[in-house]
């Protein structure tokens, strides 16, 4: 199925002379996470299906330097800033779709001081607009009348204020959106931002990812819905530790939508 | 003799205003002490903010029950502090409820103040069993003993009594009882009183007087010890917090230029350095207060240690060190050391051997953040503790080379291939084959 997928790079699009109507940034997990990947393709299943001219810029991408900016490391932080954004001017981008809500808001807020102006927008949006003007179709299939709790990614939701494109795009698979005790502004942490993702938890009596995913677990869903790779993973560890991973499925929402599909 | 009373009235006044006055020249020397940061940006948004935030109370109330409260609380005490213009006026002048010539107007007012005194004491009351009998658990976190834990009691005795004496004080005032204009809740005091001659009453509607205005004065000059502070610095701080987006950091000016620098083939890496330069600045990141922005010392003082910050804090929740509270209440101890320090060495801070890292602010506690902004949005009054941490963070890692031995491998990965894994940058697009 794989050998379906289409995913060509600014670089073949700039050798026919011409420009994509969006960059997909993959960024790190999404290129070398195993379950990262699996977002990636599903995403890129669902740009194929609605016809989306996109580009990714392939071995020329490098990470957009959060998690050394938020462990204090702003030289590097800047290296990857300025690199990445002579690259993307270079190719004149500009609109800028990412499926990792870190990436999504390091290019949107912290790249314009750096000479890196473009659109950015998070896969849940660009969906969301995809569907607004009919190019894409969102069908329940499997997921009709399940469960489904949205954890909200910090870097998403508080940070840049995006809530409702998630939630819209959950509803149209028509399934039963339940909320957690803690959600949009009050959504609680998955634990790996801020670089914890890459290192041990310092000494506490808990997990953050067992304590949010406990919230979860207790709206008794049959799939908590992320739009995060790290929350993914953070979550479905979550599961794991507390043995529910029968039961509870820990899902991106293009998963969800490119899934009922059957893409 | 006569004016003996009036005279006694303009000293205390004053004393009690100049002791303020010296002491908020003092707070704004020690905020002065931060960096200078420009906030001289969208105005209009920034009143807003203020508006809606500080005056409007519009984050408070999202914990309803503390929210309503405290809304009481703060109308009570702006609007109650009307009628100490009246008794300013009585005080040094003599002239005793000089407003009463307003008739039916002046009743309805001292009416509403005595409803709200009413108010403010009820609410008063059930916050001091929220804090010492329910024991509310953000109010008995480890960073909530001794004086913390004592000022937020004091501060609540204080509105009791301040409040008990303005309703003794109307309701032992024989001439405003004969009015029977604006005496709403005094009138079912004034019978407590009864049988006591003339003379007595008057003695005690007196006492109630002196006690209630010395209280606030003194109340007044209690704030700068205090973190009830809030009531003053509050607006300020919400027209100075941040505009942008929660998740947008701040990159660093002095590190923009060096990259741009290495970044520049144009650029002679021999060529000796313009001026210019000496203005980088001596460290990057923040180990001590002096090191941080003026807004961010400002917070500090601005932090009235309710707790929310932290209640939301999901390190904290997980029984982690981290207390962005705690970042707060460190911050501004320190920035009073440094500021005593100025005070008994002529103006000049002289070297106490310590700082905010470490000997208030451990390490263990900074490498805890997610940085997921929780606090930041819990806060009432636009604190941002995460932007204290990160400057924190950036003198461990740039100064000190101090970062936990996995986030160098990581920071190294970035460095050597890209990605903060140790996969090859050539093999980004191999998930499309897969």
């Amino acid at each position: 199925m794989s050998e379906l997928l289409k995913v060509p790079t600014m670089a073949e699009f700039m050798a026919q002379g011409k420009q994509p109507e969006v960059l997909f940034w993959v960024g790190c997990a999404g290129s070398f996470d195993d379950r990262a990947k699996k977002i990636t393709k599903a995403f890129v299943k669902l740009l194929n299906k609605s016809n989306v001219e996109f580009a990714v810029l392939g071995t020329e991408e490098s990470c957009t330097g959060d998690p050394a900016k938020r462990s204090g490391n702003e030289f590097l932080f800047q290296m990857q800033a300025v690199t990445n954004i002579e690259v993307l001017n270079a190719y004149e981008v500009k609109k800028i779709v990412t499926a990792c809500p870190h990436c999504f808001n390091t290019i949107k807020n912290e790249y314009p001081e750096l000479g890196g102006k473009y659109e950015v927008v998070h896969h849940t949006q660009f969906l969301k607009s995809l569907l607004d003007d009919g190019r894409l179709t969102i069908e329940g299939g499997q997921f009709k009348g399940k469960r489904i709790t949205f954890h909200d990614p910090c870097y998403l939701g508080r940070a840049n204020n995006v809530y409702e494109a998630p939630r819209e795009l959950i509803q149209k698979l028509e399934a039963e959106l339940v909320e957690m005790k803690n959600c949009r502004r009050n959504g609680l942490c998955c634990g790996a931002g801020g670089a914890q993702m890459f290192k041990d938890a310092e000494k506490g009596d808990k997990e953050v990812n067992v304590e949010r995913t406990e919230q979860a677990l207790d709206v008794k869903p049959e799939i908590i819905a992320a739009g995060c790779p790290f929350c993914n993973t953070m979550m479905t560890d979550g599961v794991k530790a507390k043995e529910k991973e029968a039961d509870v499925a820990v899902m991106d929402i293009a998963e969800l939508i490119a899934n009922a599909q059957d893409l | 003799m006569q004016y003996l009373p009036n005279i006694l009235f303009a000293i205390l006044l004053i004393i009690g205003i100049g002791y303020f006055i010296k002491n908020v020249k003092k707070l704004t020397r020690n905020i002065k002490l931060g960096r200078d940061i420009d906030v001289n940006d969208n105005k209009s948004q920034r009143w807003k903010n203020m508006s809606m935030i500080a005056l409007g109370q519009s984050k408070m109330v999202r914990r309803p029950v503390a929210g309503f409260l405290h809304v009481v609380v703060y109308v009570g005490f702006i609007i109650i502090n009307i009628e100490v213009l009246e008794i300013i006026i009585d005080g040094l002048f003599g002239k005793h409820r000089i407003f009463s010539f307003l008739g039916s107007l002046y009743g309805t007012l001292i009416g509403a103040f005595e409803v709200l005194a009413l108010l403010v004491f009820a609410s008063i009351i059930l916050f001091w069993i929220r804090r010492n009998i329910i024991k509310l658990k953000r109010f008995w976190k480890s960073e909530m003993t001794s004086w913390p834990k004592n000022d937020a009691n004091y501060i609540l005795y204080f509105e009791m009594v301040l409040m008990t004496l303005f309703i003794v004080m109307n309701a032992t005032d024989i001439h405003f009882q004969e009015m029977n204009s604006g005496n709403v809740i005094s009138q079912f005091i004034t019978p407590w009183f009864s049988g006591l001659s003339s003379n007595t009453l008057h003695f005690i509607e007196r006492g109630a007087w002196w006690l209630h205005i010395i209280g606030i004065l003194v109340f007044l000059n209690y704030l700068y010890f205090s973190k009830h502070l809030h009531i003053l610095l509050a607006f300020p701080n919400t027209y100075y917090g941040k505009l942008q987006p929660k998740g947008q950091l701040d990159n660093l000016e002095a590190v923009t230029k060096e990259v741009k620098m290495m970044m520049d083939p144009n650029i002679d890496p021999f060529a000796t350095p313009e001026e210019e330069e000496s203005e980088a600045p001596a460290k990057f990141g923040a180990s001590d207060v002096q090191d941080l922005n003026w807004v961010q010392l400002l917070n500090a003082y601005t932090c009235t240690e309710c707790g929310r910050c932290t209640s939301e804090c999901p390190a904290n929740q997980t029984g982690k060190k981290l207390s962005p509270r705690k970042i707060m209440m460190d911050t501004r101890d320190r920035l009073e050391e440094v500021g005593k320090n100025i005070d008994t060495n002529k103006g000049e801070f002289k070297d106490d051997g310590k700082q905010l890292l470490d000997n208030y602010i451990t390490r263990e506690e900074l490498w805890a953040c997610t940085s997921c902004n929780a606090c930041v949005e819990a806060c009432p009054v636009s604190i941002d503790p995460l932007s204290i941490i990160l400057e924190m963070r950036r003198y461990l890692v740039m100064e000190q080379s101090a970062a936990p031995v996995e986030l160098n491998n990581m920071m190294t990965n970035i460095e050597n291939n890209g990605a903060p894994w140790p996969y090859n940058q050539m093999d980004r697009l191999n998930w499309k084959n897969e």
